[in-house]
């Protein structure tokens, strides 16, 4: 294969088709309908499942559905309709079916609006629907990583029957770039001793997320955070840029983090010795890896499309060996690479602390007009 | 090494389509590109624009705020870009269009009838061709040659009737920017003679 | 001096499809009727192995013990849309969901409404019995003006409370709609004719004929506060005159059938 010139909302869904997705239930929202759309023609044409439910609520319990059934299967939205979808999810979280789903997040809260955000980290990776569980989630920075995370999240869901959500934003949504798409694998249905297919020659299977017994759940609970930390041991994903000899480390996912490259780069330039550690895997969050360079850096520095959500997790794994700056534009407002560059330039040329909170001392600069934000 | 180019007008002008050539021909030179636009509510007759950014090493920010050139098609993308250009830049105005000329004085300008070149091709909408073509000669980041090749290869199959005249459109827009073509405005509606419009430029 | 001959006859036996696990049911409830004219029809239709069921939340959440057919838990209200995702990948399976009145008329109205305006080929057995019964008693959009409920405790005001809604006029409204009757569980001849219709709806899933949809008038004497005699009593008072026991929509190749 060669590489083409792709949108990454179209490059998602391709992938997803070529990945063997045999159903895709989903409804119109900005910055993702390309993906449905492309569905609504391409599922039909091979003669695979696509429906465009009433309501995100339908969606994923057609998703749900589908999934009980072994069925490879998928839904994708932006975040307003996320949230319609979390009851979903935890149901399909505590009946432990593979599902994929993407989300090209927004701004927010409420409507909000269309722009790229990142404002949904906490939402995907620390919580969403009710209960105990965990979602793995992948942060793609370009479209390439867009279509390998498509791809890599129909391997994940089944490997470990468990939700995995591509979590990308508007920017990756919107934009082009080369990438290469992978080749067409055939669609299959899983053969394991849980899907519900008609019980011939066997006896019934029930698919549930009730376990009424609180002594049941408990079990229940245990099984599916020990799986977790299967997960944790083996699956997370980051990306590390200058860092061998770095004494400052930038730390960002998805188009932050692509933007902050930039930045790095920059910084270099004038000699200062900074990297970027981009995770790709945000859950399971690359803790250890940021452990160990919080050993050896003088500083970090976080930079998101929120007000600060994957701080919470630096910060976790640093724990308070070093100081963690925070630079943060939310509401769908991407930052420039020379925003990054003027925290970079502060990181390594002002005294720093270990004290307080990177967060309030990041809003107070903004509210005081120290931190012009243009 | 890394340019950054914003094309810019209202929606219907090809703004976005002459940065995805501009990408696709970038692409094809085996460089790294990104093809990043202004998205929502301004495509349906606002104001649009994209900033491609070609690249010879991994791309990281798809968005700059001070994109090395900028191919601005109407005068509210004047006045949103003029400020943004870096300086020793280049601006490609559309004069048909624009009626005041940058003051910039530390960026390379053009003002150019594109609309007038287009129509004289007989088709408006070659416009956004017409200033790529003017573009490329001051900003010689990929050539005209691989440009018209780019158009060839990845212009839509339903389109390709216009694959000439967009080629002629291109060729027309470098030589005004040369300084070798002179365009008649359009007679205005109340019959005055043609205006010679020679190019503009700092 | 010939042995008199005995001729052994079945009065009564449990259909394959049901799984004999003893239901948590109150006593008199209606439930299990129904549970066992669906069961009938699956075993005479010789469809149990081909069947998936969707089971609500409600008072009847855990359908799936009792049936002998692969089953799913839906979210509250959203069967219907989980049978959508069943059916359409595995489209010649019997797909039904079981579901009563809060699940399908108050926080499932719109996935109800949209199967059936889209045709869905499932069969939905619809329990109406005026109430929440597993909260304990709450009213429920098909609770009757003027019923007291624990949260209409001094009757149901129409005036702020509203209307009961009528689920199977309303559904037989759509196109898509092959099969929309309603029948009633409060005797035997009723309990015959609910079973027919029973068929009839899987009968239409299996024609490929379009969303099929049973409603029975069904009891809850727990939370009615009357004895299991006295609610059948209730039943077809005050129930049978505000919901009638029609065939709302039945297309041309149904009407044929003979059970």
């Amino acid at each position: 294969m060669t590489k083409e010139l792709l949108e990454g909302n179209f490059a998602m869904a391709e992938a997803a088709v070529r990945a063997g997705c045999e159903a895709y239930f989903g409804y119109p929202i900005t910055p993702q309908t390309e993906i449905l759309e492309w569905m609504s023609h391409r599922m039909p044409e091979l003669k695979r499942t696509f429906l465009q439910a009433e309501s995100e609520v339908a969606a994923i319990n057609m998703v749900y559905g589908a999934a009980c059934t072994g069925t490879r299967v998928m839904s994708s939205s932006s975040s307003p309709g996320v949230s319609l979808m979390m009851e979903g999810l935890s149901y399909i979280a505590g009946t432990e079916v593979p599902v994929v789903l993407i989300d090209v997040v927004r701004g927010g809260p409420g409507l909000g609006n269309i722009a790229p955000a990142q404002s949904d980290y906490n939402q995907l990776n620390h919580g969403g629907g009710h209960g105990d569980y965990h979602q793995i989630v992948l942060a793609p920075a370009s479209v390439q990583e867009a279509i390998d995370m498509t791809v890599l999240a129909f391997e994940l869901a089944e490997k470990y029957r468990n939700i995995v959500v591509v979590m990308a934003d508007g920017s990756v949504g919107q934009m082009m770039e080369p990438a290469e798409l992978p080749e067409m694998r055939p669609v299959t249905r899983i053969q394991g001793d849980w899907p519900v297919t008609g019980n011939v020659g066997r006896p019934p299977r029930v698919l549930t997320s009730i376990y009424i017994d609180p002594p049941a759940e408990e079990v229940y609970n245990h099984k599916i955070l020990n799986k977790w930390y299967d997960i944790q041991a083996n699956e997370i994903r980051y990306k590390e840029y200058y860092l061998d000899d770095a004494d400052f480390v930038v730390v960002g996912f998805g188009t932050a983090g692509r933007i902050a490259l930039t930045s790095v780069r920059a910084a270099r330039a004038e000699g200062i010795k900074v990297g970027l550690l981009r995770p790709i895997t945000t859950s399971p969050f690359p803790f250890s890896q940021l452990d160990e360079l919080s050993k050896r850096a003088q500083g970090m520095l976080v930079v998101e499309m929120n007000t600060g959500q994957m701080l919470d997790d630096v910060r976790l794994a640093a724990k308070g060996r070093l100081p963690v700056e925070f630079y943060g534009r939310p509401g769908g407002m991407m930052p420039f690479p020379d925003d990054i560059l003027g925290e970079i330039r502060r990181l390594a040329h002002t005294p720093l602390t270990t004290e307080g909170d990177p967060r309030k001392r990041w809003m107070d600069r903004v509210r005081t007009g120290e931190l012009m934000l243009r | 090494m890394q340019t950054e180019i914003v094309f810019a007008g209202f929606g219907g002008q090809g703004a976005l389509f002459a940065g995805q050539i501009m990408a696709f021909t970038g692409m094809d030179a085996g460089l790294a590109v990104t093809w990043m636009p202004s998205y929502g509510p301004e495509m349906r007759g606002g104001t649009a624009n994209c900033q491609v950014i070609i690249s010879d090493e991994e791309i990281g920010s798809p968005l700059t705020r001070t994109p090395l050139a900028a191919v601005i098609m109407n005068l509210p993308s004047l006045d949103k870009f003029e400020d943004r250009i870096a300086p020793g830049g280049v601006m490609i105005v559309n004069s048909s269009l624009v009626n005041r000329q940058p003051t910039r004085t530390d960026v390379d300008w053009l003002m150019i009838p594109a609309q007038e070149i287009a129509e004289s091709l007989g088709n408006r909408r070659l416009l956004n061709m017409v200033m790529l073509g003017a573009l490329l000669q001051k900003l010689p980041v990929i050539s005209i040659e691989a440009l018209e090749k780019g158009l060839d290869v990845h212009l839509p199959e339903r389109h390709r009737k216009f694959l000439k005249p967009n080629i002629e459109a291109i060729r027309q827009g470098a030589a005004f920017a040369r300084g070798e073509l002179t365009v008649e405005a359009t007679p205005g509606a109340n019959g005055h003679e043609p205006e010679v419009i020679p190019p503009t430029s700092v | 001096m010939d042995t008199p001959q005995t001729e052994v006859q079945t009065v009564y036996i449990r259909p394959a499809s049901l799984s004999g696990t003893p239901t948590h049911y109150c006593p008199g409830c209606t439930h299990g009727i129904a549970h066992r004219l669906v069961a009938e029809v699956l075993d005479e239709m010789n469809v149990r192995e081909q069947t998936i069921g969707v089971a609500p939340v409600g008072c009847s959440v855990f359908a799936y013990n009792y049936f002998n057919c692969d089953f799913v838990e839906a979210a509250h209200g959203r069967a219907p849309a989980m049978a959508t995702g069943i059916k359409r990948v595995m489209p010649n399976h019997i797909v039904f969901t079981y579901q009563g009145d809060g699940d399908l008329a108050s926080i499932g109205m719109s996935e109800i409404m949209h199967v059936a305006g889209r045709g869905e080929n499932i069969t939905v057995i619809f329990i109406n019995n005026t109430i929440y019964g597993m909260t304990g008693g709450q009213m429920a959009p098909t609770t009757l003006p003027g019923q007291r409920t624990t949260s209409s405790p001094n009757g149901r005001d129409v005036e702020t409370m509203g209307y009961p809604l009528h689920m199977a006029e309303l559904l037989a409204q759509q196109p898509g709609a092959g099969y929309v009757v309603r029948r009633s569980l409060h005797d035997p001849k009723n309990i015959r004719q609910a079973k027919k219709a029973i068929r009839v709806a899987f009968e239409a899933q299996k024609r490929g004929l379009g969303f099929s949809l049973v409603e029975l008038l069904s009891t809850c004497p727990t939370n009615w506060g009357v004895t299991p005699r006295e609610a059948l009593g209730w039943l077809e008072e005050h129930m049978i005159p505000v919901y009638p026991l029609q065939d709302f929509k039945v297309i041309p190749t149904l009407a044929e059938l003979k059970f």
